[in-house]
């Protein structure tokens, strides 16, 4: 394996079990980070507003819980993925297969992490926004409600793509 | 950095910010002005407020009431609420709070120092002052005689000291000095705030910006029309305009020329957010600028509720709400006089 630079070489020494398990984490945890940053922005304008107009908390979890589907989202991919984390023989690990397998499970991780974070956000922005205008208007509630509809299909367009990365992450065969 | 700041400004002004939102939903409407407008004595005018969220403070008075009874308990209600926010808040939400009651501790610092001069009783200058400017040691006011006194005595520790290093001089008070004192600490005052504000960066900074600026210029055009024919020099009028603001620089300078108003007018007629305002009074009348300068205030104050995740709706309540109770004293006065006819010449709606 004659290299052009050390740099190229070195990325190609690291195992694929490394990429593999760090894509995992990041599909968890960052996951979390967005639906967590999501569900605080939510929250404490939800509080706030509750004191004046207190009919507003029932209707106004739904924020809280397109939130919280962000982060499930992230376990559920997460525990695909670790399914899809095989051993395979170590004359093999630096095979280009192999290496392939490593690299689709740390993108399926980095997909949906990222596009979770950025959901979660989106949705807690939105969900804050939506809890000061029902207080004062509450006609106003459904139709910000579609807005954090469309919020939330974005983390599920990573999720589908994460799926579909992941479902061809073939370690190869033991057999050489 | 502006734009996110909807990612970080929840963690510590979410909570408060919602509720002065949920204050301002407290506001008098339109048409709690009407039935207001429309009380024939001042009982019914208690009666119509105890239905609005002034009811706990009012429901309690005995019954010949006096308007300034009214008055005060609504200055009250605002005075709990800006203490609640305050003994919440983190900063720089904080400071900035304490920054919008600077200018009644300067309204209340002059009161008193003019009061003494006239020889009025320091207990009832003391109830007449604001309760959002007071500060421990105002008392202590009544004794000094000059402005290096004053400054020595009670003012280095008050929060008001950076701004009395423009106007410290050996003069006697008297009532020319106390005004120049007034409008040159108010100056001060502004600057600081702006900068303050500048500081914070943000939404803040480009609301709070545009709101002090509009505060600085209608001070500029108040001084102008109040020292005409007066012995105040141009030079004196020219320290006296902030620096900042639409007008600054080349305003400020057609501005400390005029002699009347008039040549007020075309100087302002020249600024568009400004002709708007002169346009609705007619050559020669003066009482309707006020109005009209507190009619495009409510405006202004009104947008800044447009935006989320910024200070500048603290603000915006709190001017607001002065504006909701000097509506009720003007209604009351109204009332109490029996003047209905004049009720609408001076209340602002506010929606």
């Amino acid at each position: 394996m004659a290299g052009s630079s050390s740099w190229s070489q070195a990325l190609m020494q690291i195992s694929p079990y490394t990429f593999a398990a760090i894509g995992i984490a990041i599909s968890i945890g960052v996951s979390v980070l967005g639906a967590a940053w999501g569900i605080y922005i939510t929250g404490s304008s939800l509080i706030g507003a509750a004191i004046k107009a207190p009919r507003i908390t029932s209707k106004n979890l739904i924020s809280v819980i397109f939130c919280e589907a962000v982060a499930i989202y992230g376990v559920i991919v997460a525990i695909i993925l670790q399914t899809k984390l095989e051993s395979v023989p170590a004359s093999q690990i630096y095979q280009p297969e192999s290496l392939r397998a490593g690299y689709a499970i740390f993108a399926s991780g980095i997909i949906v992490g990222f596009a979770n974070l950025v959901c979660g956000l989106c949705v807690g922005i939105i969900g804050s926004s939506c809890a000061l205008s029902d207080a004062q208007n509450s006609s106003l509630f459904v139709k910000i409600l579609v807005i954090e509809i469309f919020g939330s299909a974005l983390g599920l367009f990573g999720v589908i793509v994460g799926i579909i990365m992941s479902s061809q992450a073939t370690w190869p065969a033991k057999a050489v | 950095m502006y734009g996110f700041e909807a990612m970080t400004f929840n963690i510590h002004g979410g909570y408060l910010e919602a509720i002065v939102r949920g204050h301002r939903s407290g506001l008098l409407s339109a048409a709690d002005y009407n039935n207001l407008c429309q009380c024939e004595t001042l009982d019914d005018i208690k009666m119509h407020l105890s239905a609005t969220e002034y009811g706990p403070y009012l429901q309690n008075e005995p019954s010949p009431l006096h308007t300034t009874t009214i008055v005060e308990k609504c200055t009250q209600k605002l005075v709990d609420e800006y203490k609640h926010m305050l003994c919440q808040a983190t900063e720089p939400l904080s400071t900035f709070l304490e920054y919008i009651t600077y200018g009644h501790m300067i309204d209340n610092v002059v009161l008193i120092v003019t009061g003494t001069l006239h020889e009025r009783d320091v207990q009832e200058l003391l109830e007449k002052c604001h309760p959002l400017g007071m500060f421990d040691s105002i008392a202590t006011l009544a004794v000094a005689q000059n402005m290096r006194e004053l400054y020595r005595l009670v003012l280095v520790d008050t929060p008001l000291a950076p701004y009395f290093s423009e106007c410290i001089t050996s003069e006697d008070l008297d009532d020319i000095n106390i005004e120049i004192m007034r409008n040159t600490l108010y100056k001060a005052y502004l600057e600081d705030f702006y900068k303050f504000c500048q500081k914070i960066g943000g939404a803040t900074a480009e609301i709070m910006s545009d709101l002090l600026a509009f505060e600085a210029d209608r001070r500029a055009v108040n001084i102008t029309i109040n020292s005409i024919g007066t012995e105040l020099t141009r030079d004196d009028r020219r320290k006296l305009y902030s620096s900042f603001g639409l007008l600054y620089p080349y305003g400020h300078e057609e501005l400390v020329v005029c002699e009347d108003i008039d040549q007020v007018r075309g100087v302002m007629e020249k600024y568009p957010p400004y002709q708007a305002i002169f346009a609705k009074i007619s050559y020669g009348e003066s009482q309707m600028l006020d109005k009209a300068f507190y009619e495009e205030e409510v405006k202004r104050l009104c947008l800044a509720f447009e935006q989320q995740f910024h200070y500048a709706v603290f603000f915006a309540y709190m001017r607001l709400r002065e504006q909701e109770i000097r509506n009720l004293m003007w209604i009351s006065e109204c009332v109490a006089q029996n003047q209905k006819s004049r009720v609408h010449d001076s209340v602002v709606f506010i929606f």
